[in-house]
């Protein structure tokens, strides 16, 4: 634990519980810009070595995950007049106690993996798959768009810390396609958004339900 | 050289967005189509490819599986004008972009020797058709969108996952760290097992929920459904086909790795379960694009069953990938002509197509046969090769499971497009102005053509690739 990227990883982890135990979709929005800015700082921390590539993936994961996207998610929400996340399919409480749950599953999994002597002893793995989890949870249980945005994009930042195992052998045109991938994702799936709210007047994913055998 | 695949329809993308008349435009997407087929068969015939090291090679397999894609897409391209002509209501600026992109990014997803591109190009795809399913504005196509889209990005999302892992695994084996396949493939017998194992998973939950392999398969018959008929032949036909193509790849990683035993285990149970799970849903489904969704599970399904069979099980699944996809051309083309003529696809309002309109409806009914595997189509002879390789390479029960379900596929399928083609069109077709031309059924045609020309006579240089790209899939270094 005195290392300052495990440190971080225990925010970030930290921040899931906050996602997942608050309706208000303006703190899940900040939660989320806030993770993106954390994971902007760790591939700093993690490689010694400060080149010029590591430094652009920070400012770029900076600029996309901590402003950008998290800035028009809350553009998004201002337009569709929606502030809070009401009944989701699972209680805040019960996805609380599976996101701790799913935390401690990730532990236990990562200590069965074997890995690089430079990386026994991080949270890396383990904040990894916790934070994918949890993703997954708030995408699964929520009932507004919007929050099943934030909830992949909590996904991805999961993802975004095990590639921090691996950016050496990641070139740096991936990883700006990744970046940019994610950030058209978000766009399109905010268009569509909007056109939920003009089609449907809420943003209720329960109202998408129309097509079933 | 290769680069010119994808850069052609970039550039015909930017050509449509500017081109200002909604009549003229449509013209650009046949245009570019042609020449990029033309293109592709310039490469394939000159010998031209990249070597070792590039990042874009046209190999046997991109060979096999990007000219389907693009033949079909040329097939496609010629019904568009005609299909766009009959929905002036709609802009079709993003609608024609969207298809001229779409064939950009599977060119580069076919070409791509490297895990992290072809993960790009896998997203670049999924984003380039959201807009084409949403081409109706309708309630229920922003419904088929959004799934698309969430389960889409999800099973992207888990796929760059198992692309990590897959990198990891590599990692901990020591050696250059290099995403190229050439190089994974070079190095995979020092692999770490478990991250290998895991990364397989992990990538075919991912590249499975864009194939649409059951149970990852929710989104599919929303989308296909929903979508017109041009964007459901080339999601079913296309986009099915290159996230196949993506798994392959990784499969021949495993594979060399010396773990393909494990992989194929997971292929066959993937692939009956998929089958099995189409033939629940295809019995008595009376939407018309649904079923051929229901299909299209099946077929992906076939597609894994005959990887994971292995010996000529993988030719057959190669060939299969391409008699499927064109014939995936004929059923969504035909069944949209029908769609519109009748103002449903129901078959509550659906019957008598065949006299309602003569070319269309039988060119349904014969997709229909080709699609079951009836000879003498195609798809007769791919399912025949992975019906061979199970039983005659020691699996006789998923050979027998999987004639059985294909049986059940035959009925369920039949009983819902004889009720559509046959006995005398209902009032309600009566009010549509929608009639059978040329320009709407010519791409059919030359489709069909080509699934009964694959039935009755390969060509040799197709075997001699086919073979090639299996024996390249199955080799270990």
């Amino acid at each position: 634990m005195t290392h300052p990227v495990d440190i971080l990883l225990v925010l970030v982890i930290l921040l899931n519980f906050l996602v997942l135990g608050t309706p208000a979709l303006r703190v899940t929005i900040r939660a989320v810009a806030v993770q993106g800015a954390i994971l902007a700082v760790l591939p700093l921390l993690v490689h010694r070595g400060f080149g010029w590539r590591v430094a652009a993936i920070a400012v770029a994961t900076m600029a996309l995950k901590g402003i950008l996207i998290p800035g028009f998610l809350q553009k998004t929400m201002r337009d569709v007049h929606i502030k809070k996340e009401v009944e989701p399919y699972v209680g805040f409480v019960p996805s609380l106690f599976l996101c701790g749950v799913g935390t401690g599953l990730a532990i236990l999994f990562a200590g069965n993996l074997p890995l690089a002597p430079e990386h026994v002893g991080t949270l890396l793995v383990p904040a990894s798959l916790a934070t994918l989890l949890s993703g997954f949870l708030v995408l699964t249980t929520r009932r507004k768009a919007i929050s099943q945005v934030v909830g992949y994009l909590i996904l991805e930042n999961g993802i975004f810390i095990f590639g921090q195992l691996l950016i050496e052998a990641m070139p740096f045109l991936v990883e700006a396609g990744v970046l940019l991938d994610l950030f058209v994702g978000i766009f399109i799936m905010g268009i569509v958004i909007n056109h939920i709210r003009q089609e449907f007047s809420s943003l209720d994913t329960d109202l998408l339900s129309e097509l079933k055998d | 050289m290769e680069i010119g695949l994808v850069l052609l329809p970039l550039v015909a993308a930017l050509v449509a967005a500017l081109v200002p008349s909604a009549r003229v435009r449509p013209l650009v997407v046949p245009i570019a189509g042609f020449l990029h087929t033309a293109l592709l068969a310039g490469l394939v015939l000159g010998n031209v490819s990249s070597g070792r090291g590039f990042w874009l090679r046209l190999d046997p397999l991109a060979t096999v599986i990007l000219g389907t894609v693009s033949v079909l897409f040329l097939i496609g391209a010629f019904y568009a004008p005609g299909y766009l002509v009959l929905r002036p209501d709609r802009d079709n600026r993003v609608f024609c972009a969207g298809l001229l992109v779409f064939l950009a990014m599977t060119s580069l997803l076919t070409l791509a020797q490297h895990l992290g591109l072809l993960w790009v190009a896998m997203e670049a795809t999924t984003l380039a058709t959201a807009p084409l399913l949403y081409f109706n504005r309708t309630a229920r196509s922003l419904e088929a969108t959004w799934k698309y889209l969430m389960i889409g990005s999800v099973g992207i999302a888990i796929a760059l996952l198992g692309s990590l892992f897959l990198a990891y695994s590599a990692y901990l084996g020591g050696g250059e760290p290099s995403l190229l396949f050439d190089d994974l493939l070079a190095g995979a017998g020092s692999f770490s097992r478990p991250w290998l194992r895991a990364s397989f998973v992990l990538l075919l939950v991912g590249y499975g929920t864009k194939m649409g392999l059951a149970p990852l398969h929710t989104w599919k018959p929303d989308a296909y459904g929903e979508a017109p008929g041009l964007v459901g032949a080339l999601l079913a036909g296309g986009m099915t086909n290159c996230a196949f193509l993506a798994l392959l790849r990784v499969y021949r990683v495993v594979n060399a790795a010396g773990e393909g035993a494990f992989a194929r285990e997971l292929l066959v149970f993937m692939g009956l379960v998929s089958i099995g799970l189409a033939a629940v849903f295809v019995v008595r489904q009376r939407d018309i694009k649904r079923m051929l969704a229901y299909s299209s599970v099946e077929h992906v399904g076939i597609l894994v069953l005959g990887i994971g069979l292995g010996g000529i099980g993988v030719f057959g699944a190669l060939l299969h990938a391409i008699n499927n996809g064109l014939t995936k051309g004929i059923l969504f083309l035909s069944a949209g002509n029908i769609q519109r003529a009748y103002g449903s696809k129901s078959t509550d309002d659906i019957s008598g197509a065949i006299s309602r309109l003569p070319i269309s409806g039988s060119l349904f009914l014969v997709g229909f046969f080709a699609i079951t595997g009836s000879p003498p189509f195609g798809p007769f002879v791919s399912e025949f090769t992975i019906v061979n390789a199970a039983i005659g390479g020691g699996h006789p029960v998923a050979g027998t499971i999987f004639l059985v379900l294909l049986g059940i596929v035959f009925i369920g399928m039949g009983s819902t497009v004889l009720s559509a083609v046959q006995g005398r069109p209902g009032t309600a077709s009566a009010g549509t102005p929608y009639r059978d031309d040329l320009a709407r059924t010519a791409p059919i045609l030359v489709a069909a053509a080509l699934v009964l020309l694959l039935g009755l006579y390969i060509p040799a240089p197709l075997v001699s690739l086919l073979e090639r790209a299996s024996a390249g899939l199955e080799a270990l270094p």
